[in-house]
């Protein structure tokens, strides 16, 4: 018999390399007569070129050119790039040029290119090319984008509205006219960028004699890569190979498609060599998509005992100067609602703006977090306004077990109704409640408060729809010498795919974990993949790994049972053979197995046999499971500075079946941190002209070991009805409550001051502010 | 496009020293320009590209190398100041026999690593800082890696890896 991995706490396959520091990330990539380019980015928020002067940069020593708009598009047709995710509501589909044409819409929207011999000289010539610009009115408050006289966004376009989305269901006249309590909140929500520890980065190389492209991206798609570089350039999709080798980090904007991932490999073709070109942190700041503001003007219709009968709200998205990624971050801020409960009717509406900052897309958890911050908030507001326990508030609306699946009302964009698939929403919350030891929280509080320390508890409860469709296909084939190879779409950006891909196929071909050779990523090695986003890998590579890994152990069986002469129902796989059930002698080795299926010149393949002792499948999932859960966060605020440290932080989380846990774990502690830097520390600022202000580690505050608490977890295992292993996405369960939780907890602290937050990531001066009154 | 393949001669050699090290224990001789930072020059000259780049602006500790015992940031220390020094990365904290170091093994055995992209750093400043604080509380590891930014991992499981790794190299009389 095998092992039993699925559910073990095995180590990572991916460690050894990693922490010898044998990784290989883009930028340890080298060619032979590799160049480099830097990117002259523009330093205005809007502004029309005049005229660019590149003359002193091309004399510079080392630089082997210099290129703008004109320069390329003299020999290539340099078009707009074209949207990842059409949808009909994006009224204004405006996209932006690999390289500005007339008109530059970010402070960081590239302007020109410069080919040179290192970076450090490429840096030094971009530095000396000369832009005059035009500079023009900008837009950056998204609050302000609609007024009649806000400046556009973009010249040509009417207004800054690209569109109008929304979310509605029930009767929600009749809820809001029949309740017994309507209260409202207004709030600003503020997401940051991705800021994985690796910024992004390109090597491009030109096969001319094939004429092949191999690109070298750090991404999380390379698939979207390909296909898009493929029909941005009218090419074969086949001529392009695109590898994520390891990826120091995605969390969302590394799963688009970018300007320089076509400048690079066009330049690489032009010039005959491969070229390289590496982000650096300061450039990523304003060149790689990032999550921005929400405005949100919501009102909730309830029952004197709490019971939640409707919500509606306007909300506002600020959208940055292009549309890069479709409506993927404004849809997901929707589809949330109502979270966790059940609310009989639902009217929300979202309307999204350009403003003259850099484009958005989603960053870990997309829209979701501000969905769920928003109806927790409604739901603290209830509790606070009719006295009712935060926690009871809670219970006396979540969705109950015996109601799954439960419909929410509201309607998929393409039109199937949204779905709870499975869950204990209560249980989650009582588990969170325990290990939060809440019930003692308020003789801790009022000890605290005898020491004149303000201590603070606070709840959120979520629900998340992960797995997005299609799929995720693999490959599972045993090599002669009895490796099993697995090969897969889904790119890793460090959350352990080798590990949990390979404990799913070895326990099913019961082989060790050892004998796996894994490889994913990389377009050149598996047919089609989509990408590593929307919490969805487990989900979609977890079923097809153990179909195809299946389909392997069936074909395995039915040709040892020829082999050994012994009925299929007597075999079983063990140690790396098929064998009649508890007699190793009789054996036969899944190597020997792969050998008779790939016979030498003039051998046969048995008969009933395809050649290979492999499988392929794109089983996926049959709709989105629904993770959910409840966070619980304990902090302190020192009234004196407006300081907030966390002292406890609880987690309750469902997932469905874990393969992992310690990689579950890793991802939820990890996507909690990121949400407590949503509340606490990040920002992006802009200046009013639209320059970014917050444009170094030092300004931009990332969550530090120091002032992080520790994270319990308690898992609720509910398994999706939805795919074979019961599996729901774990990637962003972390994240999308934390903030709601950690802000919560502070105006809970701050109950005597009746502090009401407005705005999130928590300012301490603000904070000041609204304790003062 | 040829009109850009004029490919200029740079003039080389022009501005630049000759420096001598130890690296992870090897003499090394090289020649460089004195602008280029010790990371630079580590990975692209020497192609050690054990040690990473997170933000090149000394904050993110990605960089983090020994140099002579003190764990410092490589983005922010010119190759030609490592002249005569020894400097170990990451390549070079494994056991001489080629097995983990006992830090190296606790990241993995409590999932101190996701993308590995912190991993060299946080492995460099945590040897410096174990050499010199033997019993560590939880929270003085937390301050030792303060200075180095980990976007995956939370750094909880880090903390409990070092944690471990001190008892162990105390065991170990290291
Ligand atoms: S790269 Fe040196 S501190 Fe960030
Ligand atoms: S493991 Fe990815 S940044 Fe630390």
């Amino acid at each position: 018999m095998g092992v039993k991995y699925i559910g073990a706490e095995v180590q990572r396959m991916e460690d050894l390399r990693l922490l010898k520091g044998s990784g290989r990330y883009v930028d340890d990539i080298t060619r032979d007569r590799m160049l480099h380019v830097a990117f002259l980015r523009s330093e205005h928020a809007h502004a029309n070129i005049k005229n660019i002067d590149t003359e002193n940069a091309k004399n510079l020593d080392g630089v082997h050119g210099v290129l703008t708009y004109r320069d390329i598009a003299s020999s290539f047709d340099l078009k707009r790039m074209s949207q990842l995710f059409p949808a009909p509501v994006i009224e204004q589909n405006i996209t932006q040029y690999p390289v500005a044409n007339e008109e530059v819409c970010y402070v960081g929207e590239i302007v020109a290119v410069v080919v040179a011999e290192n970076r450090a000289v490429a840096e030094d010539a971009v530095e000396i090319i000369n832009v005059e610009y035009d500079v023009m009115p900008a837009i950056i408050d998204c609050r302000l984008a609609l007024e009649p006289n806000a400046p556009k966004a973009h010249n040509k376009s009417k207004n800054n509205l690209v569109g109008v989305i929304q979310t509605s269901f029930g009767e929600i006249d009749e809820a809001f006219k029949t309740a017994d309590h309507i209260f409202r909140r207004s709030f600003l929500q503020h997401r940051g960028g991705c800021h994985a520890m690796e910024c992004r980065g390109v090597v491009a190389e030109h096969d001319a004699s094939e004429n092949t492209l191999t690109l070298w991206s750090s991404t999380q798609c390379p698939y979207l890569v390909r296909r898009s570089l493929a029909d941005y350039l009218g090419e074969n999709e086949e001529s392009i190979r695109v590898i994520a080798p390891d990826v120091g980090g995605g969390f969302g904007p590394k799963a688009g498609f970018y300007p320089e991932e076509i400048i690079v490999p066009l330049l690489a073709r032009s010039f005959g060599r491969p070229i390289k070109w590496i982000e650096d942190r300061h450039e990523h700041f304003v060149a790689t998509t990032t999550q921005r503001d929400q405005k949100w003007d919501v009102e909730v219709a309830c029952n004197a005992d709490g019971l939640i009968k409707g919500i509606r709200g306007e909300v506002t998205h600020e959208n940055g100067a292009y549309v890069p990624y479709g409506f993927l971050l404004p849809f997901t801020s929707l589809t949330p609602l109502p979270g966790p409960y059940a609310v009989p009717a639902v009217d929300v509406s979202l309307k999204v703006v350009f403003t003259n900052t850099t484009p958005n897309s989603p960053v870990r958890g997309a829209g979701r977090p501000y969905a769920i911050y928003a109806v927790e908030r409604l739901i603290e507001t209830i509790s606070k306004n009719l006295n009712i326990d935060a926690a009871e508030v809670r219970r006396r609306n979540f969705v109950k077990e015996e109601q799954m699946p439960y419909a929410t009302g509201a309607l998929l964009r393409d039109g199937s109704p949204v779905k709870y698939d499975s869950g204990n929403y209560h249980s989650c919350l009582e588990k969170a409640l325990a290990l939060a030891h809440h019930a003692s929280f308020k003789d801790r509080q009022s000890s605290a408060r005898n020491d004149s320390r303000f201590i603070g508890i606070g709840i959120s409860s979520y629900v998340e729809d992960t797995g997005l469709g299609p799929y995720e296909g693999t490959t599972v084939r045993v090599q002669p010498n009895g490796k099993v190879l697995v090969r897969s779409g889904s790119a890793s950006q460090g959350q352990g795919h080798h590990t949990f891909i390979a404990q799913i196929v070895a326990e099913t071909l019961a082989v060790s974990l050892e004998d796996i050779v894994f490889e994913s990523g990389d377009t050149g090695k598996f047919p089609h993949g989509v990408g590593t986003i929307g919490s969805r890998i487990a989900v979609n590579v977890g079923p097809s790994a153990y179909e195809a890994a299946n389909a392997v152990k069936d074909k395995a069986i039915k040709l040892a049972s020829e082999t050994l002469e012994a009925a299929e129902q007597d075999l079983e796989l063990s140690s790396g053979n098929v064998q009649v059930k508890g007699v190793e002698d009789l054996s036969v080795s899944l190597g020997d197995l792969a050998r008779t299926l790939s016979p030498k010149a003039g051998g046969k393949v048995p008969s009933g046999f395809t050649p290979s002792l492999e499988a392929t499948s794109y089983t996926g999932s049959n709709g989105s499971p629904f993770a959910s859960g409840t966070n619980v966060a304990e902090v302190e605020v020192d009234i004196l500075t407006g300081n907030v440290k966390l002292i406890n932080y609880s987690v309750a989380h469902d997932c469905g079946t874990i393969i992992n846990p310690k990689i579950v774990d890793g991802q939820i502690i990890g996507g909690v941190v990121h949400g407590i830097g949503n509340a606490l520390f990040e920002r992006m600022i802009y200046s009013e002209g639209g320059q970014p202000l917050t444009n170094t580690y030092a300004d931009y505050l990332l969550p530090l070991a120091t002032e992080m608490p520790n994270i319990e977890i308690v898992h609720e295992e509910s398994a999706s009805p939805l795919n074979v292993l019961g599996i729901k996405g774990a990637g962003e369960g972390g994240t999308i409550p934390a903030t709601a939780a950690v802000v919560a907890a502070v105006e809970n602290a701050l109950e005597e001051f009746n502090v009401e937050i407005d705005y999130y990531p928590i300012n301490p001066q603000h904070l000041t502010e609204l304790i003062d009154g | 496009m040829e009109l850009w393949l004029d490919l200029k001669e740079r003039k080389r050699g022009m501005n630049s020293r000759e420096i001598s090290l130890k690296l992870n224990g090897c003499e090394v001789t090289a020649t460089v320009e004195p602008r280029i930072h010790l990371a630079d020059f580590l990975r692209h000259t020497l192609g050690a590209t054990g040690t990473h780049l997170g933000c090149e602006h000394g904050v993110c500790g990605a960089c983090t190398v020994n140099v002579d015992g003190d764990a410092v940031r490589s983005c922010l220390m010119f190759a030609i100041q490592v002249d005569g020094k020894n400097v170990t990365t990451i390549e070079g904290i494994a056991n001489s026999d080629k097995t983990l170091h006992p830090i190296q093994e606790a990241f993995r055995k409590h999932h101190g690593l996701q993308c590995g992209f912190c991993t060299p750093g946080m492995v460099i400043t945590l040897e410096a800082f174990l050499k010199n604080h033997p019993n560590p509380t939880e929270f003085e590891i937390r301050k030792a890696i303060s200075g180095n930014i980990c976007r995956c991992t939370g750094y909880q499981p880090i903390v409990a890896a070092a944690m471990e790794a001190a008892t162990n190299l105390k065991n170990q009389g290291q």
